[in-house]
């Protein structure tokens, strides 16, 4: 069998982009490694016109000679686009099925796992409160793009989003209406602070870093398949640390445990929503 | 062998070369066109075929099910990390899909070591998923050994894309606009990557049983070894 070339008929792309990615570890500590090539490969030709350069060569340099570069191809390699209740059966599914049986503990923690500019936060804080549960929990948010987590915790978003959040803020079984959490301002609009009270944000990575204890759910939906595989285990494994016995591990609706190492630390507990319990 | 045999000689010299995978995208009109080529092609077929199809991103996709019931191969929907095997993986609603080998190096010829990679990232021209993001992922990974396919639709999504995967060395074909109930995807793949193959349905069906025939190396007794 032969091998053949990447893009650019000749494999170098993927040679520069390797080498792109172990110079921003050794010299920032960011490790994007052991990310997904697909995915990788279309941020970094976004990221390259963006910079206007010709080659990941070229990109290289610039990060590696000009701190300033690496917050605009950090935001390129890191950020997350989420919507406020995506997917709303499976908030709808949280609210029904999970949050009743958080509701038997005396206190909670939940970690939002790459919460990016805190879309997914706010929808779980605004389940929460309207559970009657917010007072009882500590969220901890976390992400690795500092620049994103400065955005969640202030909390404002584009004006022209709105009303896709609203309408799965409905559909997920929402009991008011969501401008009951926000006040419009200028073209924007902003989440109320009081859904902060009980969360912090951290900057973290599933990459690099160790787990929070003793939580009782991880919602980390969308992130991990931009993972490879064996990224992907690694974070499973800081999650099933994490959780407590029985504990709940909330992913994005077209990921799985099935293919991962860790499968078998899990109990299915709603396969359609992709909601598993900790053994 | 008899489906092969019965095979009809198409009107143009038909490309083939040793391919790994089809990648394939439609919009407007595009399940009629699917429909027609699943329900054509035979339950032996070994080739995997990615599908995007543009659909209403907010409604459940019944795609797998309609299509699923007329083919004769395993219709899935693509999963993060799924393995690519035989039979036709359909994008979900929301997402794009894309390629990544196992190895996160290169993909080997005849080598079943691909998987698929989904994707949020933003719509491309307010494709998600975007026929152009899955077509570039298979160039990137497949390079030479791979075919895409642009079938009917009303917008220009797919031209970059195949565009793509000519310039890497792949096959190219598309529907004739002809015969599409919209033509405008058909012509922007035409302009935009100069396909190998411009063929109706029919032709699209041979070229797909011939692929899989050539890249069996199981060409004796079919008409294209007698050309």
């Amino acid at each position: 069998m032969r091998s053949f070339e990447g893009q650019n008929g000749d494999g170098v792309f993927d040679i520069e982009l390797k080498l792109l990615l172990e110079a921003i570890f050794q010299r920032y500590h960011y490790d994007f490694r052991d990310y997904a090539m697909s995915s990788l490969r279309r941020r970094l030709r976004q990221a390259m016109d963006r910079f206007g350069v010709s080659s990941l060569s070229v990109l290289q340099d610039r990060v590696l000679h000009d701190a300033h570069a690496l917050p605009i191809l950090l935001d390129y390699l890191t950020i997350q686009v989420s919507d406020m209740f995506r997917d709303s059966t499976h908030f709808l599914a949280l609210r029904r099925d999970v949050l009743p049986i958080l509701a038997t503990y005396p206190s909670l923690k939940i970690w939002i796992a790459g919460c990016s500019t805190g879309e997914e936060f706010y929808s779980m804080a605004i389940l929460l409160e309207e559970e009657g549960l917010l007072d009882r929990a500590i969220i901890y948010a976390t992400d690795v793009n500092e620049e994103a987590l400065r955005k969640a915790e202030a909390g404002v978003y584009a004006l022209d989003r709105v009303a896709g959040f609203s309408e799965s803020y409905a559909k997920a079984g929402g009991k008011g209406s969501l401008s009951d959490w926000y006040t419009a301002a200028y073209s924007g609009v902003v989440f109320d602070r009081r859904l902060r009270r009980t969360v912090v944000f951290s900057d973290h990575s599933l990459a690099t870093d160790g787990d929070f204890t003793e939580t009782h759910l991880v919602l980390c939906r969308n992130v991990l398949i931009y993972f490879d595989r064996e990224l992907q285990d690694r974070a499973l494994a800081l999650f099933e640390q994490s959780l407590v016995p029985r504990g709940f591990l909330a992913l994005g609706s077209k990921e799985n445990l099935r293919v991962s190492s860790h499968a078998a630390a899990f109990d299915t507990f709603d396969m359609h929503e992709r909601i598993y319990r900790k053994r | 062998m008899t489906n092969r045999a019965k095979v009809s000689l198409p009107s143009t010299p038909m490309p083939l070369a040793s391919v790994d995978a089809i990648v394939l995208g439609a919009s407007a009109g595009g399940v009629d066109a699917l429909l027609a080529i699943l329900s054509a092609l035979p339950s032996s077929l070994m080739l995997p075929m990615i599908a995007v199809v543009h659909i209403p991103r907010d409604k459940p996709s019944l795609l797998v099910e309609v299509l699923g019931a007329r083919a004769h191969i395993a219709v899935r929907e693509a999963c993060d990390k799924d393995v690519l095997l035989q039979g036709l993986v359909i994008a979900p609603p929301d997402y794009h899909v894309l390629l990544d080998v196992d190895s996160g190096g290169l993909h080997l010829a005849g080598a079943q070591d691909v998987h698929l990679a989904l994707s949020n990232d933003e719509p491309v021209s307010y494709c998600r998923p975007s026929i152009d993001v899955l077509f570039q992922s298979a160039a990137d990974v497949f390079g030479p050994r791979v075919a895409g396919l642009v079938l009917t639709g009303a917008n220009d999504d797919g031209a970059l894309g195949l565009q793509a995967i000519k310039a890497n060395g792949g096959l190219c074909a598309v529907q004739s606009p002809d015969e599409a109930s919209a033509r405008r995807m058909p012509e922007a793949a035409i302009a935009s990557a100069q396909p190998q193959l411009v063929a109706p349905l029919n032709g699209i069906i041979q070229w797909i049983i011939a692929l899989d025939a050539y890249r069996a190396g199981d060409t004796e007794g079919t008409v294209f070894r007698e050309r």
